[in-house]
């Protein structure tokens, strides 16, 4: 017997850890002692950079993986495999292009064993609710991105499911089409009309999150943690104008920049990170023009992260990984929700090529340790050359096999932009010769 | 009853009416029954039949033996899927059954087929004494080696590459894994099986010439069919027939090609696995005249729904899907275990193999194969590198030419087809005539057939370069042997290593039938590891069989593990475009 309580709760995850393994042969912690409860009707948001573990989380609530410790339990039962009554939307779809809409949207009822003619019906129900009529017979392949995505929802709620999960189901959508879809769906729900109890969705989008949810979890990443949560009140529909919703989007920036800040709120403070530190790569190209915008009118050194992100058609998450290299390169610092240019970067801005490539490899080798390590290296050894083996080595003790991947790209891409030392990619090695 | 009763709904009553392509489908379906059931009934004959009505080199004939012989090939063709499914699926399903399925598969791949024919045949005429039925099973058997591998091969790599986002997909509806099976892992795996299906098609024909007519020792069995009327017409010299049997090869060739492949590709398009629509799709009169058809498409629909109610069958699989392999670390005791049976079967047969050999065999022996085998693997270097400078300039002119290579392309997927047997008589009256060296003039027999492979892909390769790096070439004033070494070949080369695989792969094999030849009464034999194992089955000698096979199996693994496979990787990783 389930008390009333436990079954009001849908989903009950508590003290969930998840890691996965390294390259050096321990585990990395993508996900560390998470607790979360989904009650019936309510819309709850996961908002977090790449790399917090949301997915992951997302993934454990839908028997996709399982929790390396703690327990994650739907309707009082723990998960083993996809749950019943648990349906999933994709990020990319994950439609069958072998199969029609329609074919598509009964699949779901077929593994459920429901017999044909129920079938029919309520897919046809389905359809017509996510506003799909006469594409029945198309193949995905020739339909648009979003009219995919309505076939991902249909084929979801087709099953009637308590809990509808949706890992970024926007994301891979133009603005426009994404719009179309949120205000719909959002539509749908508040007539009640869709078949589902509650929602679960994952976002890096700070303003779907607003926009959809009653309840946004901000995560921190490495590990991923619940660094907060936020209620939100606001009557649907919600206004994007309206000032409490900006006030709102403007807490949750500066929420999400604060997890930056012990980092390197000062220039002497660079807290244990070293070698360790995984760099996400961002080309020096695109660093030069924001340093440029920065430092020009209307920000003169000085923007606002919401507004510069909507000026440059960015997702949060792409200008916060911008901001970061900036501030690690101690060109800009983040702050509440604000990117502020340092001296340097002001200089930076003023300079030639020659010179600009001449302040970044001093501000490299100085602040990000694992290209002073190669440096030193390099000039060490009578060669003047290293294996990149030598270096991947020695940041798989610290991070997943693919952060090294990403943190040498970056380090080779910034070296050679600063002409600190050569990469041959052939033989895989660095070396201190530049072809002249 | 009255007549009222059997009144149909209208709808259906609309949907029952035939209209004219209903006529010319019903007429195809049928014809194709009667042919099947016709050529079935003669394989069940007794073995004794043969000699009352043996093989004739009258031409009135051939249409039966091409029928045979087809339908032999589709048999074939038909066990070569199933056994792809199973094997495939087992392989990649269970990470202890991988462990021994897939370096097999790679020696199986590598294992001349026409040695099998020897222990084959012996197998099946055992199983079915005096029956016709052994020796059609026997043929059958070889020409699926000869079909089978590769199409496990891509099977297995699909299943493997399934997209994660529908792996998930599939795993949070509830997909069973018999649904799984058939809703995903098949359909993705489909367009790749279909086109190592037709390559493998190509091939076979090679192998139902070598070995519809068999001679073991001293039993030599000649079933009716196009490959024993091309075996008669050699022993005969009789020129004409070989005439006769070219034409009926290029016309089954060619009815497989419109009747059945084509009308298969244009419907496997669906299953490609892209998110765009691509330009054009191909397309089958045949499939488009089943699809025009009216009544026809309505008796069928009751096919389709035991279709579908087939792949939602409630099957327990045998083995457990690896949705996620970090969950349930495995046993480490089971693996153990599971690697002392490994060890232990590997132990035992390596025994019994040195056991059996070591009573006939002696070091010397071994040496000498390993001797054959190294002419023969120059043999191979050379050819493969004749066929290079020859194909590679010649692919590319017509690659870059869309119009001819649209024409040419068919013209190759015969030519690849084509049985070295065929060419004997003009080879061998030419080494006769002049007087020449076998050991050398021989040789072209081996990549009579497989040359066609460097040539398909090579126009694949050219074709898909993409026309934005040649007007850039072309605007830097590139040429001559610059435009070659730094725009052309790095473009073509993954395309052009895919083909010289398939024929190093297939000029090995193909030396069994290469390295002899014989016209009539003149017979012709070169050095090499080929001639080697071909006599060794002649003279019904096992023990130099076993040795002749395993000498080339490693050969031709190593040559691959050595050579190929390094630039394979190179080009998939360097100069891959796109």
């Amino acid at each position: 017997m389930l008390d009333p309580v436990n079954q009001a709760k849908l989903i009950d995850i508590s003290g969930v850890c998840r890691s996965f393994p390294k390259g050096s042969g321990e585990d990395l912690l993508v996900l560390d002692n998470v607790d979360l409860t989904i009650q019936a009707g309510e819309i709850v948001g996961l908002l977090g950079r790449s790399g917090s573990g949301k997915s992951t989380l997302l993934r454990i609530i839908a028997g996709l993986i399982r929790p390396s410790s703690g327990s994650a339990k739907c309707r009082g039962e723990i998960i083993q495999g996809p749950p019943n009554g648990v349906a999933m939307v994709f990020q990319s779809f994950a439609l069958f292009p072998w199969l029609t809409v329609l074919q598509n949207v009964e699949l779901g009822l077929e593994a459920l064993g429901v017999d044909s003619a129920e079938r029919r019906k309520r897919a046809l129900a389905a359809i017509d609710l996510i506003g799909l009529d006469g594409f029945e017979s198309a193949f995905p392949k020739e339909l648009s991105g979003g009219m995919r995505q309505r076939v991902g929802f249909a084929r979801a709620l087709v099953v009637h499911p308590d809990l509808l999960l949706m890992d970024e189901p926007f994301s891979a959508l133009d603005v426009l089409t994404a719009e179309t879809l949120r205000t719909d769906l959002v539509d749908l729900w508040i007539e009640g009309r869709l078949p589902i109890k509650s929602v679960l969705m994952v976002t890096h989008n700070i303003e779907e999150a607003v926009l959809m949810c009653d309840r946004i979890l901000v995560f921190s990443s490495n590990p991923g943690r619940v660094a907060a949560e936020f209620k939100v009140d606001l009557a649907h529909p919600r206004n994007r104008h309206d000032a409490a919703f900006r006030q709102l989007v403007d807490t949750l920036y500066a929420r999400m920049t604060q997890r930056a800040e012990p980092k390197a709120p000062a220039p002497e403070a660079i807290p244990g990170l070293g070698i360790g530190m995984a760099l996400t790569h961002v080309s020096s190209n695109v660093l030069s023009g924001l340093i440029e915008t920065l430092a020009a009118p209307p920000y003169n050194g000085h923007a606002d992260l919401p507004v510069l992100a909507g000026q440059l058609q960015l997702e949060a998450d792409e200008i916060f990984h911008l901001g970061e290299a900036l501030q690690l390169l101690r060109f800009a610092q983040l702050s509440e929700g604000d990117l502020v240019l340092t001296d340097a970067g002001r200089r930076f801005a003023n300079l030639d090529t020659d010179a600009r490539k001449k302040l970044f490899a001093e501000h490299l080798i100085a602040h990000v340790p694992v290209a002073g390590l190669i440096r030193r290296v390099l000039d060490e050894r009578p060669s003047h050359t290293a294996p990149e083996a030598r270096f991947r080595n020695e940041l798989e003790d610290y991070m997943s096999e693919d952060y090294a991947d990403e943190t040498l790209k970056t380090i080779v891409s910034w070296g050679r932009y600063a002409e600190l030392f050569a990469y041959d990619d052939q033989a895989e090695m660095f070396s201190l010769e530049n072809p002249h | 009853m009255t007549l009222q009763d059997l009144r149909v709904l209208p709808a259906w009553r609309e949907a029952l009416r035939p209209n004219i392509w209903d006529v010319v489908a019903l007429l195809l379906v049928i014809g194709a029954m009667v042919l099947i059931v016709y050529g079935g009934e003669q394989t069940t004959l007794p073995l004794s039949t043969l000699q009352v009505a043996p093989v004739s080199l009258d031409p009135i004939h051939l249409p039966a033996y091409a029928l045979r012989t087809t339908l032999r090939m589709l048999l074939a063709i038909v066990c070569s899927t199933v056994f792809t499914f199973v094997y495939a699926t087992l392989a990649a399903k269970s990470r202890r059954a991988e462990l021994v399925l897939i370096p097999l598969l790679d020696i199986l791949q590598s294992v001349p087929i026409l040695g099998f024919l020897t222990f084959t045949v012996v197998f099946f005429m055992n199983l079915f004494p005096g029956n016709l039925l052994g020796a059609e099973l026997a043929c059958v058997f070889a020409i699926f080696t000869s079909q089978a591998w590769n199409m496990t091969f891509s099977m297995y790599q699909s299943m493997r590459n399934v997209p994660k986002d529908l792996d998930e997909a599939a795993a949070s509806f509830h997909l069973s894994g018999w649904q799984r099976f058939w809703r995903l892992d098949v359909p993705f795996a489909m367009p790749g099986l279909i086109w190592n299906a037709m390559m493998s098609m190509s091939g076979g024909w090679f192998f139902v010439v070598a070995s519809e007519a068999i001679t073991v020792g001293n039993t030599t069995v000649t079933l009716p069919g196009v490959g024993s009327y091309v075996a008669l017409a050699i022993e005969k010299q009789y020129l004409v027939a070989i005439g006769y049997a070219l034409l009926t090869m290029l016309l089954v060739i060619l009815a497989y090609d419109q009747l059945l492949f084509r009308p298969i590709v244009a419907w496997a398009d669906k299953f490609r696995f892209e998110t765009t629509a691509s330009g054009d799709a191909p397309t089958s009169w045949m499939l488009d005249l089943f699809r025009r058809t009216r009544a026809l498409r309505a008796l069928s629909r009751p096919f389709a729904a035991v279709n579908r109610a087939f792949s939602n069958l409630h099957v327990a699989l045998p083995f457990r899907f690896r949705t996620e392999p970090r969950y349930a670390p495995p046993s480490r005791l089971i693996d153990a275990l599971w690697f002392l049976v490994i060890a232990l079967g590997t132990a035992t047969a390596a025994w019994e193999a040195y056991d059996y050999l070591a009573g006939w065999l002696g070091l010397g022996d071994v040496l000498a194969a390993f001797g054959y085998g190294l002419i023969t693997l120059l043999r191979v270097i050379v050819l493969i590198a004749l066929a290079t400078l020859i194909w590679v300039p010649v692919g590319v002119w017509i690659g870059l030419r869309p119009k001819l290579a649209e024409r040419v392309q068919p013209l190759a997927q015969f030519l690849a087809a084509f049985p070295a047997n065929l060419a004997f008589p003009v080879f061998v009256v030419m080494i006769v005539r002049f007087g020449l060296n076998a050991n050398i003039w021989l040789s072209p027999l081996m990549i009579l057939g497989t040359q066609w492979y460097i040539l398909f892909n090579v126009i694949a390769g050219a074709s898909a370069f993409p026309s934005d790096l040649r007007e850039a070439a072309s605007s830097f004033h590139l040429k001559g042997w610059r435009w070659w070494t730094k725009a052309v070949l790095p473009g073509i080369f993954p395309y052009y290593i895919t083909g010289a695989i398939t024929a190093s792969g297939g000029s090995w094999n193909a030396s069994i039938v290469a390295e002899v030849a014989s016209w009539g009464d003149t017979h012709l034999s070169s050095a090499g590891l080929g001639a080697y194992i071909a006599k060794a089955t002649e003279a019904g000698d096992f023990p130099r069989v076993v040795l002749g096979i395993a000498v080339m199996c490693i050969l031709v693994t190593l040559f691959n593990r050595l050579l190929w496979r390094p630039l394979y990787a190179f080009g998939e990783r360097r100069l891959r475009l796109g």
